[in-house]
């Protein structure tokens, strides 16, 4: 693969980066990454890794853009509003970079249709909203082999990991179990600030473009938390636990479940 | 003995919208208890029934995870800052 002029004009300021280089476009740009959640993570993340020139970047997300998202979802408009978000981000992005090929899929991820998703990426961003897709997708990455950018945000908390199976520590291993249904509110009921969405996405996609050069360290086995009304990022230890359900010494998941019934929502 | 609590969003209104408290005791467990005395219902957000730190809930001393060292049985020393994180899935 040769860059174009066009090319190394768009990706200078990256190129000249001491360990990026002509060769390190050429990785960005045959890389593919699955974003899951078109929302207030997978906006920012998908928008940095397109203008990187990330050469695949598909999109799942079943939900239609509200009036109420564009506050913190900046992929989408006012004219977008009631139009498919994986439709809207498509656009987008191919408005910021026509290198980028956007696969969009309008559905929900299930125990059935992940795995047959996931396999055809090099890494996974979940940008989702609810416990059970945060399980499903960890879950489907170990058993697959994926790695897995992972990012959660709540009111003025964010929290960031990333996920190299067989390696690092896992989601489960962080924690082995969601709350109650009803303990923790959604976004929806308990509000977010925009730039807290921005920041925590933002940091997933750096996380992405650095394991696509494979430069500088991962936040593997640390999760990374910030806080907005302090401003303050810290960091602690998330040792891989051997007693992980699924990536433990002696799994007892080895295969997809039921993720609504895990997380005791039937 | 001062150890320095960080609370997290979903706890803080137990703790008057502070994010950080201080709070004494030379073990997570004894900790816990001291924080339900300023900061009463506190220890049933963070313990269940049995008094067992919650699943979905993890404290840190420092940057440790005490789920690896000796759950509530950890030692605390002045000076200690403890985290408590919750699990937390909003995205979008």
């Amino acid at each position: 693969m040769k860059l174009r002029e066009d090319q190394i004009e768009r990706y200078s300021r990256q190129i000249i980066l001491p360990n990026v280089g002509g060769k390190g476009q050429e990785k960005l740009l045959n890389a593919k990454v699955l974003i899951i959640g078109a929302g207030g993570l997978g906006s920012p993340c998908a928008l940095y890794l397109a203008s990187a020139g990330i050469g695949k970047i598909d999109i799942v997300d079943s939900d239609k853009v509200e009036l109420n998202n564009l506050q913190r979802q900046i992929l989408h408009s006012t004219k977008d509003v009631g139009r498919a978000k994986v439709e809207s981000a498509k656009d987008r992005l191919n408005e910021i970079n026509q290198d980028v090929e956007v696969i969009p899929y309008n559905i929900r991820l299930t125990s059935k249709n992940i795995l047959d998703m996931v396999k055809k990426y090099d890494i996974v961003v979940d940008g989702s909203d609810n416990f059970p897709t945060r399980y499903l997708v960890n879950d489907a990455c170990i058993l697959s082999g994926k790695p897995l950018s992972h990012g959660g945000i709540f009111r003025f908390d964010g929290q960031v990991i990333t996920i190299l199976p067989g390696k690092s520590a896992c989601y489960r291993c962080l924690f082995s179990e969601p709350p109650p249904p009803g303990l923790v509110p959604s976004c929806q009921e308990a509000g977010i600030l925009g730039a807290v969405a921005g920041i925590i996405g933002t940091i997933q996609a750096n996380e992405v473009i650095k394991y696509v050069l494979g430069i500088g360290d991962l936040l593997v086995d640390k999760l990374l938390i910030f806080n907005a009304l302090d401003s303050s990022f810290r960091q602690v230890k998330v040792p891989k636990d051997v007693k992980c359900q699924v990536c433990g010494q002696t799994p007892t998941i080895t295969k997809l479940i039921d993720y609504e019934e895990f997380c005791n929502l039937r | 003995m001062a150890i320095t609590v960080r609370i997290p969003t979903p706890l803080q209104k137990l703790t008057q919208n502070q994010a950080e408290v201080k709070a004494s005791g030379t073990t997570i467990k004894e900790l816990i208890e001291d924080l339900e005395k300023n900061f009463p219902g506190i220890k049933g957000r963070v313990c269940d029934e049995t008094g067992k730190i919650r699943r979905f809930i993890n404290i840190y001393v420092n940057e440790e995870d005490v789920r690896f060292l000796q759950r509530d049985e950890t030692p605390l020393e002045d000076g200690d800052e403890v985290s408590i994180i919750p699990a937390i899935a909003g995205g979008r």
